[in-house]
């Protein structure tokens, strides 16, 4: 395959450039907080691209995934209280490969029933085994921990090498070389005949079956790769935050999965990353910043599935091929034009939802509030006058805009395809 | 019948039957086809022939009766057991793998029968055999220059060379093809029938036409399903002079098939 080995270096650049972000990240972003951001990203990573053999590469729409990274963190959280108290001989950087084991094991369990069925059955079949789990985790407070959770000490033994793990910093390495690993092991796994053959029952079930392959195999064991690295996820997770609760098995977190594996674009390898690394920046910085976090991601992910379904990462590609042909140039006013109308309309709904949740939930401290440098007042009609009047205008002006964007985005990929027919590549 | 006792047939219909509810699809129909045997099976609409394809390959089980393939028993298993038996069928509707690219869909019809399975452990790049069998296959239905283009961008006559394409990769000895050439213009199907011809070489061919152009040049017998039975299976020769199915459906159509020929 002539055209694979000529594009051999460009994949080595790619891959080499990844580690070098891991290994500099935290020497660039050198706060405590920082280092915890990074390493939940981290974890993050290895979770959401498990998610996507699944959702993304095997079109299985899966509502319970946090079933196989959360059991995967409480045995693992289990397997650390061993090594603490002596009855297991195992290094503490070995723990989330016990994660992954126990991903792998439930996966073959309770995918067994899951995979028998694909499309809404599949996706039923999820909700209800995850719903069963998280009742599981009330119910038996022995291995669940009860309200609790079980906690740990990641810290056992003696220092190898000056390598305890207690500092953040080094349980950030150990989560980045199981991060990076875990990433070249995903994507070769969607250059393998199994991962074809996945892609293949994605788009056309019925025929598979005529080409010699169960469907019902190849969901099987996908759902088995799937389940081992989410159970490595919810290892290194137990180890990073040194303790498991039963909401790591719950339906919340495996809503999260599929909303920023969707939102990161699951049509391409590297899109749950992104998902990843906003999941991250969603749950800890978004969640500081305003109470009214969850409405935001709401309208965000609202936004995306109307406008760009294929994701972060399909807007991306798509605008790289627009700048491969050189036609950035003729797009970039309109991007600008964009954004700035998106924020005036953002500005106004922002003071409207944090007006409401003030007076919901601060009524206390009196009616006024501080936003980005203005004093509202949430009982006075001038200020819901003003808000409301911020967004109109902002929406009016970004619908004009986008239709005006519409039409040159066609022109140019117009373009694009008549240079293409003739025969010129970028 | 005329295979030699020891070569088992390449595919045998024993007593076949279907219902759907109280519909009676395919009312007992028999028939024998010798290992290399080009076969058209033509009849009116709705007269069951895509029943009966779904029958053979497994995609329907029959209500009662047989279907042996090259002398084992098939009837009732599912369709990927029968095509790991040797049979591979197509679609009157292109049904294609539409989010990858031509080459990718044919390897993936290549690689059970070299043996990959469900392989993860070796990379599709280093499948030499089934990188060479793919581009071969590529070569004969003559998309080799559109190896990367995805299958839902091809024009409507290169699906369905890709559509034939996927049925022969994987080697089968038994091809069943459902209306090859449907929807295609007649330069198109002319064209097409040569291909499946070279591509079906050497193989045994079931196939369902309606263009009775196609019907002559590609089988060497004819069978004729009329309301879920069998009345005449013989030399298309035998077949035309057939009272029997002159009366029931031919005549008409053969007058026409005569008038395309002579104009071909």
């Amino acid at each position: 395959m002539g055209w694979v080995r000529a594009s051999l270096p460009r994949r080595w650049l790619v891959w080499g450039l990844f580690a070098a972000v891991l290994l500099v990240a935290p020497r660039v972003w050198t706060s405590g907080f920082a280092h915890t951001m990074l390493s939940q990203m981290g974890i993050a990573i290895i979770a959401c691209l498990a998610y996507n053999v699944l959702f993304g590469q095997g079109g299985m729409l899966s509502f319970g995934h946090a079933v196989y990274s959360g059991l995967g963190a409480f045995l693992a959280m289990h397997t650390l209280n061993a090594v603490s108290a002596g009855k297991l001989g195992l290094p503490v950087s070995l723990v989330p490969l016990v994660g992954g084991l126990a991903g792998l094991g439930f996966a073959a369990l309770l995918g067994y029933v899951t995979t028998r069925k694909a499309g809404t059955p599949f996706a039923m079949i999820t909700l209800g085994i995850g719903e069963l789990v998280w009742s599981m985790s009330l119910m038996l407070p022995e291995f669940f921990g009860g309200e609790g959770g079980i906690t740990g000490n990641r810290v056992v033994g003696k220092s190898v090498l000056g390598v305890s793990f207690g500092p953040q910093v080094q349980m950030y390495y150990l989560i980045a070389l199981y991060c990076f690993v875990c990433t070249a092991a995903l994507f070769a796994f969607t250059r393998t005949p199994l991962g074809r053959m996945l892609n293949a029952v994605r788009d056309n079930p019925e025929r598979v079956e005529f080409i010699g392959y169960s469907t019902q195999h190849v969901r099987y064991l996908a759902f088995m790769v799937s389940g081992f690295f989410a159970g490595i996820a919810g290892g290194l997770g137990a180890l990073n935050f040194e303790i498991v609760t039963a909401e790591v098995v719950g339906a919340g977190r495996s809503g999260a999965y599929l909303l920023f594996v969707f939102l990161g674009g699951a049509t391409f390898f590297f899109g749950p990353i992104i998902g990843a690394v906003l999941m991250v920046i969603a749950l800890v910085l978004l969640s500081e910043l305003t109470k009214a976090w969850l409405l935001y991601l709401g309208l965000v992910f609202l936004f995306m599935v109307m406008y760009a379904p294929g994701g972060v990462a399909s807007l991306i590609m798509m605008n790289l091929r627009v700048a491969a042909f050189g036609k950035l140039r003729t797009l970039w006013t309109a991007y600008l034009a964009l954004a700035a109308t998106a924020l005036i309309a953002l500005a106004g709904a922002a003071m409207m939802i944090e007006m409401v949740y003030h007076q919901q939930l601060n009524t206390a401290l009196g009616p006024t509030l501080r936003f980005l440098g203005a004093t509202l007042d949430a009982r006075s009609a001038d200020s819901w006058f003003g808000a409301a009047l911020i967004l109109v205008t902002g929406l009016a002006l970004f619908e004009l805009v986008r239709r005006r964007f519409v039409e040159q985005w066609g022109e140019v990929q117009g373009q694009i395809e008549r240079e293409i027919e003739r025969g010129k590549s970028p | 019948m005329s295979a030699p006792s020891d070569v088992p047939l390449a595919v045998e219909l024993r007593d076949l039957r279907k219902n759907f509810g109280k519909t009676e699809i395919i009312r007992g129909t028999s028939l024998a086809v010798a290992s290399g045997e080009r076969v058209a099976i033509i009849g009116p609409n709705g007269a069951g022939k895509s029943t009966l394809f779904n029958l053979i390959s497994g995609r329907l089980a029959p209500s009662s009766g047989e279907v042996h393939l090259n002398g084992r028993r098939v009837d009732g298993l599912k369709p990927y057991e029968i095509s790991r038996l040797g049979l591979a069928r197509s679609f009157q509707v292109s049904n294609l793998f539409t989010r990858l690219s031509v080459f990718e869909n044919i390897r993936c019809a290549v690689l059970w029968s070299l043996g990959y399975r469900y392989t993860f452990w070796k990379f599709l790049a280093d499948l030499d055999d089934a990188n060479a069998r793919t581009d071969e296959v590529l070569a004969m239905i003559k998309l080799d220059r559109r190896r990367d283009v995805l299958a839902m961008n091809l024009t409507y006559a290169e699906q369905r060379a890709l559509e034939v394409g996927i049925t022969i990769a994987g080697g089968a000895s038994v091809i069943l093809l459902d209306e090859p050439t449907a929807g295609m213009t007649q330069s198109e199907t002319r064209r097409f029938v040569a291909l499946i011809r070279d591509v079906t070489a050497g193989k045994t061919l079931l196939t369902v036409e309606h263009d009775m152009g196609v019907v002559f040049g590609l089988a060497d017998k004819i069978a004729v399903l009329v309301y879920g039975e069998v009345i005449a299976f013989d030399t298309p020769e035998a077949v035309r002079a057939n009272p029997r199915v002159q009366q029931a459906y031919l005549g008409s159509v053969l007058a026409d098939a005569q008038a395309t020929q002579a104009g071909h």
